[in-house]
């Protein structure tokens, strides 16, 4: 079957298996390796990429579901004039270890922060809690969403060092 | 050249004497520096990077970091242990020395002047009017580095000591395509691998696939298949396993009764200390701990590529920590020549040990072998992941102590019941390799081993506490028949033994009426765990008033016995449910190479271990581990992340050792602590969920 979508602003047309996962045609057909298999259940957010401005785990998302949809995945993200601020906010928190979780966590990050530009601590860290991280890097990842944050919307000091 | 007896060559150096094993020079003035440990997320690449820069004296920018490859790096083992940093600081430094001479040399040389006139500075050498780049001049590599060739001194670092940002994550944040999974070469097919329904299961028929365009691969109770299409590939594989019949048998241990298994053996038992002579007079208290077998539970499934060639090599890609035992494997379960097999490494997810990455290679090496000159890439599913990979052994233990009318403790034993940590590619003689125990012709796993104490143990490692508690008795007790496969996992037995040593301290404390922290000091001579312990205390703000149902708790240990010190301590609240709010970690690794990527380590080696202190256990019945999803396999979330900070003790005149298991025990003891001072009542059986604190109180 045949299915339209836009990705990252480009209109693209590819042919798959109604059942076939969204996370499977970016990376294996548009060949954008951004998005993660985690789990292949929606648990991790490893594959999180937007449909339509929502946050959705491409790992279990069918491909007739997202016929005509917009997706955004973390390389979608950042512009010609730079990194995501919440991409250059990860790097100056060096917020990351082995860095496979990160772009689930950036993508749905940069949603929270387009739907609500002042967040609480708390409502970072519950926006995040479907997204896993093995290393341990939630704090540093918190504080980065913090900073991401613009300035007149900042509200939590930093975390001690 | 100087004497060995004068200048002692490294560790690894004498291995891989050569600089041209290390040290490339590039037309460019870009310098390949090649370490045969690799990157697993852990930073090990730009710290290394910066102790390279400052010995040669170019710009940090212009290292290049290569890829460990069994054909073109030096051999330096395993990537485990928190020995990179150790085992690597001293050879690169002392190789980049020697290059950084025979330059400067070769510079002198050609303009007639003494060596000693010549400067290197941000890779430019110069004399007088004259200058020339490194990679302007040709000089022969291939010489055995010279162990007498003086290195810099501490005031002459530049990037070594500075919190330099990791070179890797650029890439990470911007998803580009950096892990092993990623990977796509030239006419790749996918594969998976249909694993057993259970332990010991047996095919009896397999399925078949009718309407798929793929290649079913079968060798015994070994079933894959192969195809072009990774989302056909994966449908296949469902409608094999729906479709194949297996004989199965009971082999697992009754999960609720693990310590019972443990304890039952049989055994090879290690006594590593035993000073008792006539018991100690006075006051006993006894305690057993324990933990639940542990998934190593990456947030990606295992992956490798393997392809084998037209001239008959066979390449394999992997996120191996040993991709020299890794070749060696493959060639012994295939009976192939070890140089016809090139073990290349490519980051994966974060790696905590022995995981199954050896094992999603070796998948690829069998299903690639029914496709000759197609690479196949097979990666792993969650649920096998999660249910086949090599746990952290359970392990439980007794501990036992007298103390005396002044209450200084007299004596202390302790007693430790475990799998083995260690089933790697290559132990005891057996390839270690998953797939091997399913081939027509299997190869059973033996009982997985111990590493020798003289390199930290595994059952045994830290089981000797770094207190001064008079005649000390330790023993360990590893288990020979092992129906669940465990391997290293982070700290391996350090975790456990460190829970139970930081806890009972807790208990003789509790007992004999002192605060910890000071029935602690009271025990300890070694400076360096005094300053650690207090640093964390008083950082945490350590004998300040709590709220109700609040509590706080210490724990320190020397990772190894002869490593990090670490000391953290732990705040929890205990209302309606157990919630960790705060971790306060202090370190001590010697000389710092890279502050942050080192707090770094230290942050999310405490809050990974957090997270098996509170939640986490393999699950299984009788036939197969049930723990197989994040649903029935549930790590620490965003919400449930304690604040971490970490103080560093900096000893730049120390050498360097390793930092990513130096905070688990003690932060398993920390947190122990902090909930018994909480609740009043104590856990003593890992994990410390809210129901096993309910339950110790009633």
């Amino acid at each position: 079957m045949t299915f339209r979508l836009t990705v990252n602003g480009r209109d693209v047309t590819v042919d798959a298996e109604p059942g076939t996962p969204l996370l499977s045609v970016l990376r294996e057909d548009l060949d954008l390796k951004g998005s993660r298999f985690g789990c292949g259940m929606g648990l991790c957010g490893a594959c999180n990429v937007m449909v339509n401005g929502t946050v959705t785990p491409s790992c279990d998302t069918p491909m007739w579901s997202v016929d005509g949809a917009e997706v955004v995945t973390v390389e979608g993200l950042g512009s010609e004039a730079g990194l995501h601020p919440v991409q250059q906010a990860i790097l100056d928190e060096q917020a990351a270890q082995c860095g496979y979780c990160i772009s689930g966590i950036v993508v749905r990050a940069a949603a929270l922060l387009s739907e609500n530009p002042s967040p609480t601590e708390e409502d970072i860290c519950a926006a995040l809690d479907k997204n896993l991280c093995r290393c341990g890097s939630q704090r540093r990842i918190v504080r980065a969403v913090l900073r991401a944050v613009a300035p007149e919307g900042r509200q939590t000091a930093r975390a001690p060092r | 050249m100087t004497t060995a007896a004068q200048h002692v060559v490294p560790p690894h150096l004498d291995a891989n004497p050569l600089l041209s094993q290390w040290i490339s020079v590039r037309a460019d003035d870009t310098i390949e520096v090649r370490i045969g440990k690799v990157e697993l997320g852990q930073g090990i690449s730009t710290a290394l990077a910066q102790v390279a820069a400052d010995e040669l004296d170019v710009p940090l920018h212009r290292i290049v970091m290569v890829p460990a490859s069994t054909d073109r790096s030096p051999d330096q083992g395993l990537t485990a242990g928190s020995l990179s940093v150790f085992h690597t600081f001293a050879p690169l430094r002392l190789v980049c020395a020697n290059v950084r001479g025979l330059y400067v040399t070769e510079a002198a040389c050609r303009w007639g002047v003494d060596p000693a006139e010549v400067s290197v500075r941000e890779g430019v050498l110069r004399a007088g009017e004259e200058s020339v780049s490194y990679g302007e001049l040709t000089v022969d590599l291939a010489v055995v580095a010279d162990p007498a060739v003086a290195t810099k001194g501490l005031d002459e670092a530049r990037e070594v000591g500075r919190s330099v940002p990791r070179s890797d994550l650029p890439d990470k944040v911007t998803g580009k395509p950096v892990f092993v999974h990623d990977l796509r070469l030239p006419g790749q097919l996918f594969g998976r691998v249909l694993r057993p329904p259970s332990r010991g299961a047996v095919l009896v028929e397999p399925g078949t696939v009718p309407g798929f365009d793929v290649q079913v691969v079968r060798d015994g109770s070994f079933l894959g298949v192969v195809g072009a299409r990774e989302a056909e590939v994966n449908a296949a594989c469902d409608r094999l396993r729906a479709t194949s019949t297996w004989e199965e048998h009971d082999t697992l241990p009754d999960e609720d009764r693990l310590e019972e298994f443990l304890r039952a053996g049989p055994h090879e038992t290690a006594s590593v200390l035993d000073e008792r002579t006539a018991p100690a007079q006075g006051r006993v208290l006894r305690a057993s701990y324990s933990r639940p077998f542990l998934a190593h539970a990456s947030i990606a499934p295992s992956c490798g590529v393997a392809h084998w060639g037209p001239d008959g090599r066979l390449s394999v890609w992997s996120h191996s920590q040993g991709i020299t035992n890794l070749r060696v494997a493959i060639a012994q379960a295939l009976g192939l020549p070890q140089d016809r097999v090139v073990v290349q490494h490519v980051q994966g997810a974060g790696c905590y040990g022995h995981n199954a990455a050896d094992d999603a290679a070796f998948d690829a090496v069998l299903l690639a072998r029914a496709v000759p000159g197609r690479p196949v890439r097979v990666q792993w599913s969650r649920r096998d992941e999660l249910s086949w990979g090599p746990f952290g052994s359970a392990m439980t233990a007794d501990l036992s102590a007298v103390i005396d009318d002044t209450d200084r403790i007299r004596s202390w034993s302790h007693e430790v019941w475990s799998q083995g940590h260690t089933s790697r590619p290559g132990y005891a003689g057996s390839a270690g390799l998953l797939a091997c125990a399913h081939l027509a012709e299997p190869v059973e796993m033996p009982a997985p081993v111990d590493p020798p104490l003289i390199r930290g143990g595994g059952t045994l490692r830290n089981a000797i506490p770094l207190y001064d508690v008079g005649a000390r008795h330790i023993v360990g007790h590893r288990l020979l028949q092992t129906p669940i496969r465990s391997s290293s996992l982070r700290s391996l037995g350090s975790f456990l033994n460190v829970f139970a040593i930081e806890s009972f301290m807790d208990e003789l404390a509790s007992f004999a009426g002192h605060d910890p922290l000071h029935y602690r000091l009271q025990h300890l001579d070694d400076p360096r765990a005094r300053e650690v312990l207090q640093a964390a205390a008083s950082a945490s703000g350590w004998g300040s008033p709590l709220a109700d149902g609040a509590g706080r708790g210490i724990g320190v240990a020397r990772y190894k016995e002869r490593y990090a010190y670490c000391a953290v301590v732990a705040e929890v609240e205990a209302v309606r449910s157990v919630r960790l709010l705060r971790l306060t970690v202090a370190v001590d690794v010697g000389r710092v190479l890279n502050p942050d990527g080192l707090r770094n380590q230290l942050e999310g080696g405490a809050l990974q271990a957090a997270s098996w202190t509170l939640k986490e256990r393999v699950r299984f019945d009788k036939r197969r581990i049930t723990s197989d999803d994040w649903e029935s396999y549930p790590i620490l979330r965003f919400s449930e992340m304690p604040e971490v900070s970490v103080i560093v003790l900096d000893r730049p005149s120390l050498p360097p050792v390793g930092a990513g298991e130096a905070a688990q025990g003690p932060t398993a003891g920390a947190i122990g602590n902090a909930v018994a001072g909480a609740v009043g009542a104590r856990v003593r059986h890992l994990p410390i969920t809210t129901e096993a604190v309910v339950s110790a109180i009633s």
